[in-house]
């Protein structure tokens, strides 16, 4: 067989840089390149191309064997959605060279045991579905599979496990029946029966007190969204009543019938399931995302049910092509364009689907955000007949469901369609959304619109959101993003009378002639205190009235972009830290910025991110702000929360950043002991005294950075833990607050403030669960007692259940 | 166990571009090596009316920016339609590399590219007008790059009243 030439027609349009060379590459790079391209469009058939490829493989096992075992170990676990294409060429292999397919099994299951030691529990699925492929291509005896099976369920007899641990490996089982389901059964059906009995009651028993926080909508209407396992279960049902015909996956081994079933087949070795180790990272359950029923794609291809197989089988192929090329979005998009049995499915339906899944998946995206906006206007490219209606549709729908849909995906809704929208010269249909403007304006639907018109008009400026949106729609249209300066005449007629007025000119002029930090903090001596009964000379305390002048008309004078205030804050970073040295101050900082820039909600933030950086406030005052009285009216607004997340990222990789700086010390200490005890194993004399003596020096040096690191550390976790426990009291303040209030009143709790700021507190879990983790005792034992609202601690209740 | 196939980990959107800078002190290699290891982007193409505002709100969409810096015309000292954008971390740049880069700003597609980093001198344009080199010789007109490029527009017949 020939050497497959890659022409421009087998990319599938793709325009990016691919490595061309025309000298002679390594023969291991070509295997490589051989094993990973086969299956993709090509002048040949599937069949032609893998029969050919068998044969190269074969010639090259002699001296390439280890290599060709571990890319085909590599593309097992990294290609799921080409599964059956390498299932068929191992069971070509195999066919021709039987000990080679023992070699391939046992270095397949050394590479399961290897990604279960190592948490890869996703990709460990791919390889038990590759096995049990492999029955299907007479490579390994169904017997031996279902021994398998019957391991893997033995773990749900386990005590005193989590269960998200027993839940993977029910999953693993059912998910591996679409493809080998109908030769098992065939094989072994009493034993399948079995195991599917078994599974059945298990998942009668288990708990689901996650799912809710796990649900994109509320409502059970249309689609429910129903707990994955549940599904799955539900999937695999209907399959075994359709007596296991699956004819959606493509299975090129049914044309090489005639040689596989002459093999030999192999058995796997007895398997049992590693142990529960406590630092397991089990995946955490989900939740099934359906937006889409046969009723929404009107002409074409029929969408297949929700608890069809087929459903399933396509949400994971495309889940898994988005997991191979997230990176590429031209090669993503043309890769799921030209998903195989395209024509019998409304593809376009199923690939914004699952697009819109991963994008809205609590608790967080598998990728960045950014990335599914790219990859939509990319599809859009390649299928502009077509995609975006789709899209629209999808928005549309999702705009008609706002009532019941989870805020923090509400959140990432509003910023990928502005975002879009940006890409679109912001052409969109607002009348169809008139109805927004007949309810109050706190209610979910105009509160979107808001929101994305403000997110549109950060991407733009003010004057295009006016001309984009229809008169009618102006209640809406956000503030033109200018300060305030209360000392101005012009913006405040009462400036004048004032307590800081002159002083405001005063400081102003002092600015203006370049004035240093020393002579501004003279100036602002002469500042009376309102605070102070008394003229305690205690210097610096806590004066309102000098961090609003002096802050006030500095913001003003670099009011001009974000360049210039933050040179102004560089500037006089002095100052500063002399007036806000203590927590009210910092409090009281804040304040001034939000006065002025109350307009303009990204120039707060960007202000604030600074001020954190330059540590002129710390994150809990940034907390304590946020969630003070001041910002009660503000409190769902998008950009506070913009704020507190990124404050408490800012927290996380700080730790983060010293925890390394630890690590590396104590690594190069150890290195230097190594060295030092290496050394003293030479032969005496003066230099090697010498150099002893040096190390030994440099070893106490190491010890006191790692002392004085420590320190940092244990300081550093000890303001996380602080700032959690100000946010999760505020948020227990609040909602108790209001349910107190309702209940005094026999009012209804869930208003739409009650639902944000309950989903709110759910988003401070997820978002950033693995530092929660930590602190989980202090939590229970301080904040998220048994004598909370029961309404509160269901949240806390529900984070628990996602890894237990 | 298995190999770390070269096929399968293309990242080539991250991959540095044929651009160098002449400017730059230092030889090839030093200048790949930083663009390799860089966290500073130069983006292109944008409109003399784009603000630090709009970009720092698209390129955050990547990652927690650190500071951006507006390209500027050497004689007028205003924006010239570039600018750089650096981020605190490596990982947030490749991002913007992967999913900013090739889309619209201002409705204009932009283009970011690696940049050695940022030093004094290097925010101005260094065509002979002032601005950037490629507004010199541009034929075409575009409004939101001050119309046709500079030696296009002294070329172009003055509009002068017809004396009769």
């Amino acid at each position: 067989m020939s050497r497959r030439r890659h022409s421009d027609g087998d990319d599938g349009g793709q325009a990016h840089k691919r490595r061309r060379t025309s000298e002679p590459i390594e023969i291991e790079d070509r295997l490589e390149s051989l094993i990973c391209r086969v299956g993709e469009k090509s002048t040949s058939s599937l069949e032609s191309n893998l029969e050919g490829l068998a044969g190269v493989l074969e010639a090259d096992l002699p001296n390439y064997k280890n290599k060709i075992l571990r890319i085909l170990c590599a593309v097992a676990r990294l290609l799921p959605e080409k599964l059956s294409v390498y299932t068929t060429l191992v069971g070509l292999l195999n066919a021709r060279n039987y000990n080679f397919g023992g070699e391939f099994v046992e270095a397949m299951i050394r590479q399961l045991k290897e990604t279960l030691k190592n948490n890869f529990y996703n990709e460990a699925v791919y390889l038990v579905r590759f096995l049990s492929d492999l029955v299907n291509c007479h490579v390994i005896a169904a017997p031996s599979m279902v021994a398998m099976f019957e391991n893997f369920i033995s773990v749900t007899q386990e005590e005193d496990v989590p269960q998200v641990r027993s839940d993977w490996f029910v999953y693993v089982v059912l998910s591996s029946l679409p493809w080998v389901g109908k030769e098992l059964y065939e094989k072994k059906d009493v034993e399948m029966d079995r195991l599917l009995s078994q599974i059945e009651g298990y998942l009668k028993r288990r708990a689901k007190t996650h799912v809710s926080m796990l649900q994109v909508w509320t409502a059970e209407k249309p689609h429910p969204q129903e707990e994955y396992l549940d599904c799955l279960w539900a999937q695999i049902q209907k399959l075994k009543k359709d007596r296991w015909q699956e004819r959606h996956i493509l299975r090129p081994y049914i044309a090489f019938d005639s040689v596989l079933c002459e093999a030999l087949q192999h058995n796997l070795p007895p398997f049992t399931p590693p142990g529960h180790m406590p630092d397991a990272q089990y995946p955490m359950p989900s939740v099934v995302f359906r937006m889409f029923d046969y009723t929404d794609a009107p002409e074409g291809p029929v969408m297949p049910g929700s608890h069809s197989v087929e459903r399933f089988v396509i949400e994971e192929n495309l889940h898994c092509i988005i997991k191979s090329h997230w990176k590429e979005r031209k090669t993503c998009a043309a890769q799921l364009l030209s998903y195989p049995g395209k024509n019998k499915i409304p593809l376009n339906y199923h690939i914004v689907e699952v697009i819109f899944g991963q994008l809205f998946q609590l608790p967080v995206p598998p990728h960045i955000d950014v990335m599914y906006t790219t990859l939509l206007i990319e599809l859009c490219k390649l299928q502009p007949g077509s995609l975006p209606q789709v899209l629209a549709q999808a928005t549309e729908m999702l705009y008609m469901r706002l009532d019941t849909m989870n805020t923090a995906c509400i959140d990432r809704l509003l910023n990928w369609f502005a975002h879009h929208l940006s890409n679109f010269q912001f052409r969109w249909s607002w009348e169809d959304w008139a109805d927004c403007l007949t309810v109050d304006l706190d209610r979910p639907k105009p509160k979107f619109v808001k929101e994305v018109l403000e997110k549109c008009m950060r991407l733009s400026y003010h004057q295009r959101i006016v001309d984009i949106v229809p008169a009618s729609f102006s209640v809406l249209i956000p503030a033109e993003p200018l300060f305030y300066y209360k000392y101005l005449e012009e913006s405040n007629p009462s400036a004048a009378a004032l307590p800081g007025y002159q002083m405001a000119n005063t400081i102003s002029n002092a600015i203006k002639n370049r004035a240093s930090n020393e002579e501004i903090m003279t100036i602002l001596k002469d500042v009376p205190n309102p605070n102070q009964e008394d003229d305690d000379d205690e210097g610096e305390s806590f004066n309102p009235l000098k961090i609003e002048v002096f802050l006030q008309t500095l913001l003003h004078l670099a009011a001009k972009s974000f360049s210039h205030s933050f040179s102004a804050l560089a500037k006089f970073h002095d100052v500063l830290k002399a007036l806000t040295e203590c927590d009210e101050g910092k409090l009281h900082i804040l304040r001034v910025i939000y006065e002025v820039w109350r307009n303009h909600p990204e120039m707060t933030s960007v202000l604030v991110d600074k001020m954190v950086r330059t540590q002129i406030v710390d994150c809990a005052a940034v907390a304590n702000w946020l969630f003070s009285p001041d910002m009660a009216h503000e409190f769902t607004r998008f950009y506070v929360w913009e704020i507190l997340h990124s404050t408490i990222r800012k927290m996380n990789k700080h730790v983060q950043k010293i925890q390394k700086e630890l690590e590396e010390a104590k690594d190069k200490l150890e290195k230097q002991q190594h060295k030092r005890r290496d050394s003293t194993h030479s032969t005496h004399s003066g230099d090697d005294e010498d150099m002893e003596k040096n190390s030994e020096d440099e070893e106490g040096q190491l010890e006191e950075q790692i002392d004085k690191l420590q320190e940092k550390v244990e300081s550093a976790q000890s303001e996380q833990k602080n700032l959690f426990l100000v946010i999760f009291q505020r948020f227990i303040m609040m909602l108790t607050e209001h349910l107190v209030r309702c209940e005094t009143a026999s009012v209804d709790i869930n208003t739409p403030w009650y639902k944000n700021c309950i989903e709110r507190l759910e988003q401070i879990f997820l978002m950033h669960h693995v530092t929660i983790q930590q602190y989980m005792g202090t939590l229970e034992n301080l904040l998220f007692t048994a004598e909370l609202d029961p309404h509160i601690l269901a949240v806390y209740q529900q984070f628990c259940a996602l890894q237990l | 166990m298995s190999a770390k196939l070269n096929a399968l980990y293309s990242d080539s959107y991250v991959d540095i571009s044929q651009y160098r800078d002449q400017h730059f002190k230092g030889n090839r290699y030093d200048q790949e090596k930083l663009l390799k290891g860089s966290n500073t982007l130069y983006v292109g193409n944008l409109s003399f009316y784009t603000t630090e505002e709009q970009v720092y709100e698209l390129f955050s969409k990547a990652g927690d920016v650190k500071r951006i810096v507006i390209g500027l015309d050497k004689v007028k000292k205003t924006a010239c339609g570039f600018c750089f954008v650096e981020y605190y971390s490596r990982g947030d740049s490749e991002h913007a590399m992967r999913f900013v880069n090739g889309t619209r700003l201002d409705d204009r597609i932009i283009r970011t590219d690696w940049d050695a980093g940022f030093k004094e001198g290097r925010q101005y344009g260094r065509g002979k007008s002032g601005g950037q080199v490629r507004d010199e010789y541009r034929q075409d007109y575009d409004p939101a790059r001050g119309g046709y490029g500079k030696i296009a527009s002294q070329q172009r017949v003055p509009d002068v009243r017809s004396s009769f």
